[in-house]
């Protein structure tokens, strides 16, 4: 994030789209509802189901999965065609504004009204609302990135926020929701194929210097590295012959899932390292036991760049280790000694060597509480927002993006879209989410959300199991007539290994950010049983409930 | 231009421009009790443990709901304040069953410390023997026993001001006066979240954690603070640990969260002591896995991987950091890869 949670709460107008917030980070969207509820402040909705955070918004816009890019730039035509755009900020921050200006100036309301199916009167209100607010944030997650436009929807994200001059104020901003406790520390650790940690170029040969001298280390490789989706198709082409996967459960949450066994099987050498024995760690060779996070100290970044602490609280069960450990062990092994008393002594490493970093220790999060970075030296507060006086850049620079097709659209064989996502109640792969009673309770199965309307061109029951199939694979899943679904478009969670939903999207990818396209691909439905028993589908319709 | 003042118990404070007195007095260090005062939440003045003498008005005041204004001369110690607070006492100990012996809030109990430090002798007016209440344990997560509700409405204050989730409000009127969820249901038939923000705002036993009943008091705890394992908020939490287990978890007044949790950080950490956590390394022999020990494992992956090294070359290995696991870890598992397998084939799961 740009900016902070708790500044969510001051924004006179906040822009969610692509974010299931109240049930995929509710703790965020009960800033949000704060904030629209308490303070009557502006709440837009730009998303493709009727979310409960509709419920708190002053207009909800609802595109056809896919066509961010023409509501967004449609959203930016308006503001310039109505001089509503920040001239001043426009002219000291950013450049290449007239490139911007001549292509959104195409996405005229009503033609986005056809390619989108926002109602014209809808945007134009929408614009005006967001840029008549002083401060305005715009929040969103993986039903902006999970596209193979992803890339470019984040960046029409950050143009529509440039040009009324909202990134680099307070309670402003263009805020990305990170969908995992440590993925933000992941990321800044250095756990990607290009960067070490605080992103530094494995490229850039000073970077890599700096590294081998820290690592005392000689020759550390010069060329980036595969991602994760690339790792798995390299298999069958040979380039890849072992993996070591810690705490990911690949063969649930991956696109186009019966892809990806196949050739997890063709491995020569599989480790995987887990609390649990997870649908992909058994296919291992060796299955190495971690602690959980209770059972041990270190650090956790959040999605607003907030690095708090994580405490041992109990001791391991069995025999598990913490991660830390096993990789020391492994190294010490391989004759690369690693002696770290502990997880502060890694800390002071990784303070020493990643600058935004530099002045975070664990005395200071101790007494303060959890710091922000950048965080460049022991005084320095914390940065509660990013790009006050300046971009990382210098000037921000807009780009013209136009609008583009997903991969897959629906056809005659395959009628519907479906998307995916989580759901309240459930976490990823479920692995920690489906141990817990009360958890299991509110939401046992998987469902797939659909309209009333839907149900009944397909002649489905609610409660009814169905059978939900792809060009990619097919699954049984039974069914939910939901609110939060429109006609055309059905909603399938992906934490249940028993309904893989990742059986059935496709591994389309964004070009640059290699993030495959959950969110849109053509799907077909059918009963699976001529008629279901009625009682059954009465009792099925009792259990569920809840809204955030 | 100086802040407005006010006098509080003979003392001149200062206050700012949109304190209520109970603020005021807080912040020049003067003690008043209350028990529906929730912070971050809109004053109701509903239970009256607060109030005050303020000078001019005829009646005593309630401390939470009442605006400092300049030159307002305040009493909180008073023998008619007193008076007061013990009545009100009186009556909220009377219009339930509060037996304290294995109430899981005892030691920990807003009602039960201000009964003790009023002296409140056992209730003058108690209920007819045999009355009974409301009582509701037909969900997993939360208790509702109605039979020690004090009806300060605070649940309701942290439901729609906290969380704004709106399930739950005030009902009925008078003497019927009660908490409801969707036209009086039980929670699991309404439209509650089950985010457990009431439980924690609840001063008596009323709500409870139900994982929890029973599995100790709250002086035989420890709190451990760390950060939620879930979603990429960052929750501060307190872990409550006894004899090497959680037995519960709950939202710690801190940023980002401010106490708030949401279901799977309140009620979702059974994972941890779960039967099927992995308690030995495992290894795959004619096609199962066996048990092993640390030693046989550590040394099996470290000649494979040097095997695989030397034969194919360092770019044939591939390492996944993980979302999962903490900052030290993901630093030493990219730094492994580099450093020692050298490869650049790093990533995690950021795109799922």
């Amino acid at each position: 994030m740009t900016n902070s949670i708790g500044e969510l709460e001051w924004a006179d107008c906040i822009l969610v789209t692509g974010s299931n917030t109240s049930e995929t980070h509710p703790v965020i969207a009960t800033f949000i509802k704060r904030a629209a509820y308490l303070h009557g402040k502006t709440l837009i909705v730009i998303d493709p189901r009727r979310l409960y955070l509709v419920r708190h918004a002053h207009l909800w816009l609802r595109q056809r999965p896919g066509s961010d890019i023409a509501v967004l730039n449609g959203l930016m035509h308006v503001i310039i065609r109505d001089n509503l755009q920040d001239h001043d900020y426009i002219a000291r921050r950013t450049e290449n504004f007239d490139a911007l200006k001549e292509t959104v100036a195409r996405y005229t309301p009503a033609l986005v009204e056809q390619v989108s199916g926002v109602p014209a009167a809808d945007l134009e209100r929408a614009a005006r609302l967001y840029a008549a607010a002083p401060r305005a944030a715009i929040v969103y997650a993986m039903g902006i990135t999970q596209h193979t436009t992803g890339t470019n929807n984040v960046i029409s994200l950050a143009n529509l926020a440039m040009l009324c001059g909202n990134v680099g104020l307070e309670s402003g901003g263009v805020n990305p929701l990170r969908g995992q406790n440590n993925v933000q520390g992941a990321c800044d650790m250095g756990g990607l194929p290009n960067v070490f940690s605080g992103y530094q170029a494995v490229t850039d040969p000073a970077k890599r210097w700096k590294m081998e001298a820290a690592w005392n280390v000689r020759n550390l490789p010069d060329w980036e590295g595969l991602t994760l989706t690339e790792m798995l198709p390299g298999i069958a082409e040979g380039r890849i012959k072992a993996l070591y996967i810690i705490g990911e459960n690949p063969v649930i949450s991956e696109a186009d899932a019966d892809e990806i066994i196949n050739p997890l099987k063709e491995l020569d050498f599989l480790v995987v390292q887990d609390i649990f024995l997870t649908e992909t760690g058994k296919l291992a060779d060796v299955v190495l036991p971690a602690a959980s996070f209770a059972e041990k100290d270190g650090t956790f970044t959040n999605t607003e760049r907030r690095v708090a602490l994580v405490r041992r609280a109990v001791p391991p069960v069995g025999q598990s280790r913490p991660d830390w450990q096993i990789i020391c062990e492994l190294s010490r092994r391989m004759g690369y000694p690693m002696d770290y008393a502990g997880p502060e002594e890694i800390f002071e490493e990784i303070r020493r060597v990643t600058p935004s970093y530099a002045g975070v220790t664990y005395r200071r999060l101790e007494q303060e509480g959890g710091l922000q970075w950048p965080c460049p030296h022991p005084e320095h507060p914390g940065t509660r927002f990013l790009h006050q006086d300046r971009f990382t850049r210098g000037l921000g620079r807009f780009f013209a993006i136009d609008y583009q097709e997903p991969t897959e659209l629906p056809d005659d064989q395959y009628p519907l879209i479906l998307t995916t996502g989580r759901v309240l109640y459930q976490y990823h792969t479920g692995t920690m989410s489906r141990r817990a009673p009360g958890l299991v309770e509110k939401a046992p199965e998987c469902r797939v959300e659909m309209a009333a309307a839907d149900a009944e061109a397909y002649g489905i029951q609610d409660g009814e199991m169905v059978r939900v199939c792809s060009r990619r694979g097919e699954i049984k899943v039974r069914a939910q007539v939901s609110f939060k679904a429109i006609p055309g478009t059905i909603f399938i969670p992906f934490h249940y290994y028993e309904a893989a939903v990742n059986r059935l999207t496709i591994a389309a990818l964004d070009p640059v950010a290699k993030i495959p396209e959950y969110k849109v691909c053509a799907v077909q439905i059918r009963k699976l049983r001529p008629s279901p028993p009625k009682a059954a589908a009465a009792a099925e319709a009792e259990s569920h409930g809840g809204s955030p | 231009m100086s802040a407005p003042r006010m006098t509080i118990n003979g003392v001149p404070v200062e206050f700012s421009p949109g304190q209520t007195i109970l603020e005021a007095a807080q912040s020049a260090g003067v003690s008043i009790p209350t028990l529906c005062h929730y912070p971050d939440t809109r004053p109701t003045g509903a239970c009256r443990v607060c109030v005050v003498e303020l000078e001019g008005a005829r009646s005593l005041v309630p401390a939470c709901a009442t605006y400092s204004a300049p030159g307002q001369v305040v009493h909180t110690d008073t023998e008619r304040v007193d008076a007061a607070r013990r009545m009100v006492l009186e009556l909220m100990l009377a219009s339930g069953n509060h037996n304290c012996l294995i109430c899981e809030a005892g030691g920990d109990c807003e009602l039960q410390a201000l009964a003790y430090r009023y002296q409140i002798d056992p209730p003058a007016f108690g209920k007819p023997p045999g009355t009974t209440y409301y009582y509701e344990d037909n969900n997993s997560m939360i208790i509702r026993d109605f039979s020690r509700c004090i009806q300060c409405a605070r649940c309701v204050k942290a439901c729609t001001d906290r969380q704004v989730n709106l399930a739950i409000a005030v009902g009925y009127r008078g003497a019927e006066t009660t908490i409801v969820a969707a036209g009086d249901q039980p929670y699991i038939d309404s439209e509650c979240v089950f985010c457990g923000e009431c439980v924690q705002a609840c001063p008596t036993g009323a709500l409870l954690d139900k994982h929890a009943r029973f599995l100790g008091r709250v002086w035989e705890r420890q709190k451990v603070r760390s950060t939620c394992p879930y979603c990429g908020v960052g929750c501060q939490i307190d872990l409550q640990v006894k004899e090497g287990r959680i037995i519960q978890v709950t939202g710690a007044d801190a940023v980002p969260n401010r106490g708030r949790l949401c279901v799977k950080g309140r009620f979702g950490w059974h994972f941890v002591h779960h039967p099927e956590r992995l308690k030995t390394p495992l290894i795959k022999e004619n096609g199962s896995l066996r048990k092993a020990d640390w030693e046989e494992a550590l040394n099996l992956v470290a000649t494979r991987f040097a095997e695989l090294k030397d034969r194919e070359g360092p770019d044939k290995i591939g390492g996944w950091c993980s979302a999962r696991i903490t900052n030290e870890e993901n630093y030493l598992m990219q730094k492994f890869m580099r450093a020692v397998l050298g490869t650049n084939h790093v990533d995690h799961c950021a795109r799922l």
